[in-house]
């Protein structure tokens, strides 16, 4: 059996004390090398479980485990070569070129008065040419189109090598081609081992690529497993209220509604 | 699969920063080749160039060179390194090109400090320089303390809201200062004061703000890198296993030192913090490895041509901060209507 990389137990949390809090008592293990998809209305605390689990957000009541080990005893620096982000969308206020953006992913790996060296570099190029915009190294990232913005966000994340990758609705910004490119890319990254865990609106997506879906309503998880067990028509329809039927076209699972 | 196309890129990349040095060094140079020039220009006795000859033989021009221009051209060049390089940093870190050094309440909590002192204890220097950093750095932690108090907003929110805020407080005390100040005394001296200028300085008052200037430069230029990973907003940064509030913090505190300094000696010099950021990108982009001491090594030169033409410009002087205002407004709209300096960046 696969052992669990980062777990939640009894896991409380809100962002105004005087207020009701957004997740309560929630559980979650994330299997070590699996793609976890987070499905769930708006409003049901999935960004908020994505930031937990980075450790950027302290939890009221409850532990989460990275690795056995609380998530607060590992210093910032190991945190960060372990745990990435990719931001929904992100404010950037000043024209980098892409390499230079990307290069910054290699922050957790430097001294806090380092410089990127030449290798780094050559690693953040590398990624580029993986997530397929190497030809816009030189672009400024105010300059290119939403899309290829968010795979510059990807491909800074995947500069950090890390362990853990967490994606916030990574598709919302995607045409059809980058959000294939996307699904390869993070194919590719689990056959390597990297453990993926992403919110999405998405069910297609989650039924297209994640091995294990979380169904989450009002904070809370409501199902969780492999995702053709999860991800049913029954159970989508329950948690967006809206009738959700799942039509297999071509031996591959699709979401119908209306 | 295209392992030659990759080579030829990274090569071209590592290329353009070979062609940064380059830049740096020619900045570098004339900086210095600025720095003794206006060592020996000047109006002794008339405008003009002191010869060689002459600095062998006449003592009094001697001493005008060891004992008053070299203190001050120092200072100048401290003066806008500190400035420039605060500038960056706050401009960064607020992500907000429209900010400068002595924005968190400092600049104003200075101009506070130095007027009351002259109001209420006399005129004597170092008692205004004194006062002035005690206030400015007040300023500063004012302002810190009260964009903790806020309960709304991110942290750069509440710090620029506080910052208005404190700057406000203290720019209405020093109306006040005015108003109570003897007009026919103590009025001018506060004005002179608020128009910045390096008149006075001494080795003394040098040396008495070169460990804050010294510290706090080093500190940033080493830091320099990091700076663009504190600059993504918090969550990114702390997702780069960054420490931002904590790091931020001491950022700008290594900021603050050295403007709050060079302030207390100077007076109000304006336009350079906020101008010499924006050069350092028209000509390097937005990688602060490149544009913080690119940014230093323009405000040093910027200063000390200021300084130069305030000192030789008219028989009397010019105070500085009239002409970093001029000179720096004047570029700050060339900046803004061209846009053709890209060249070490593409």
């Amino acid at each position: 059996m696969t052992s669990s990389l980062l777990s939640f137990h009894q896991v409380r949390f809100g962002y105004n004390r005087n207020t009701s809090p957004v997740l309560d008592g929630l559980d979650l293990s994330l299997k070590e090398g699996c793609i976890t998809a987070i499905l769930g209305p708006n409003g049901a605390g999935k960004t908020t479980l994505l930031y937990l689990a980075l450790g950027w957000l302290k939890p009221w009541a409850g532990v989460i485990h990275l690795q056995g080990e609380p998530i607060e005893s590992f210093s910032r620096r190991a945190l960060g070569q372990q745990i990435a982000l990719i931001p929904q969308s992100e404010h950037i206020p000043f024209e980098y070129t892409v390499l230079e953006y990307v290069l910054l992913g290699r922050a957790p790996y430097l001294p806090s008065l380092g410089m990127p060296s030449h290798a780094d570099e050559e690693l953040a190029y590398n990624v580029l040419e993986k997530v397929g915009i190497a030809h816009l190294y030189d672009h400024s990232v105010l300059g290119i189109s939403g899309g290829e913005r968010q795979l510059v966000l990807a491909a800074r994340a995947l500069a950090q090598e890390p362990r853990l990758l967490l994606l916030d609705e990574p598709t919302s910004h995607l045409d059809l081609s980058n959000k294939y490119r996307l699904v390869q890319i993070l194919k590719d990254l689990q056959e390597r081992g990297t453990t993926i865990l992403m919110t999405t609106h998405e069910p297609d997506l989650a039924l297209a690529m994640s091995d294990e879906a979380v169904l989450m309503e009002k904070g809370r998880v409501l199902i969780s497993g492999p995702t053709a067990e999860v991800a049913t028509g029954e159970n989508l329809s329950r948690i967006y209220r809206v009738p959700v039927k799942i039509i297999p076209v071509e031996g591959k699972k699709q979401v119908a509604w209306m | 699969m295209n392992s030659a196309v990759t080579t030829a890129t990274l090569q071209k990349v590592n290329s353009r920063n070979l062609a940064r040095r380059w830049v740096f060094l020619w900045l570098g140079l004339g900086l210095i080749g600025l720095f003794i020039l206006s060592l020996l220009f000047g109006r002794y006795p008339e405008t003009g160039f002191i010869s060689w000859e002459r600095l062998n033989q006449d003592e009094l021009a001697r001493l005008l060179v060891f004992n008053l221009r070299l203190p001050r051209l120092l200072t100048a060049m401290a003066l806008g390194m500190s400035l420039s390089a605060g500038g960056m940093v706050f401009q960064m870190l607020f992500g907000n090109p429209l900010v400068e050094p002595g924005f968190l309440g400092v600049s104003q909590g200075a101009a506070f400090g130095a007027a009351l002192c002259i109001v209420f204890l006399g005129g004597s220097a170092i008692l205004i320089q004194g006062s002035a950093a005690a206030f400015a750095l007040a300023g500063l932690g004012l302002s810190y303390l009260l964009a903790r108090r806020i309960r709304y907003g991110g942290w750069v929110l509440r710090l620029v809201l506080s910052g208005i805020a404190v700057s406000a407080l203290f720019s209405a005390g020093l109306g006040v200062l005015k108003y109570m100040a003897d007009p026919l005394r103590q009025l001018p001296e506060i004005t002179f004061w608020l128009l910045g200028g390096l008149s006075s300085i001494t080795w003394a008052k040098l040396t008495s703000i070169l460990p804050a200037v010294i510290l706090g430069l080093v500190f940033l230029f080493l830091f320099r890198w990091r700076l663009n990973v504190l600059a993504l907003n918090d969550e990114t940064a702390f997702s780069m296993g960054a420490a931002p509030k904590r790091e931020r913090l001491l950022l700008l505190t290594a900021a603050v030192l050295p403007t709050a300094a060079v302030i207390s000696v100077a007076g109000m010099v304006g336009w350079v913090g906020l101008i010499m950021p924006h050069i350092a990108r028209r000509l390097f982009g937005s990688d602060t490895r490149y544009t913080l001491p690119a940014s230093m090594l323009l405000g040093g030169i910027f200063t000390i041509v200021c300084d130069d033409l305030s000192r030789t410009l008219l028989a009397g002087e010019i105070p500085l901060g009239i002409l970093t205002s001029l000179l720096g407004a004047t570029i700050f709209i060339i900046l803004m209507v061209s846009r053709g300096m890209h060249e070490v960046r593409r």
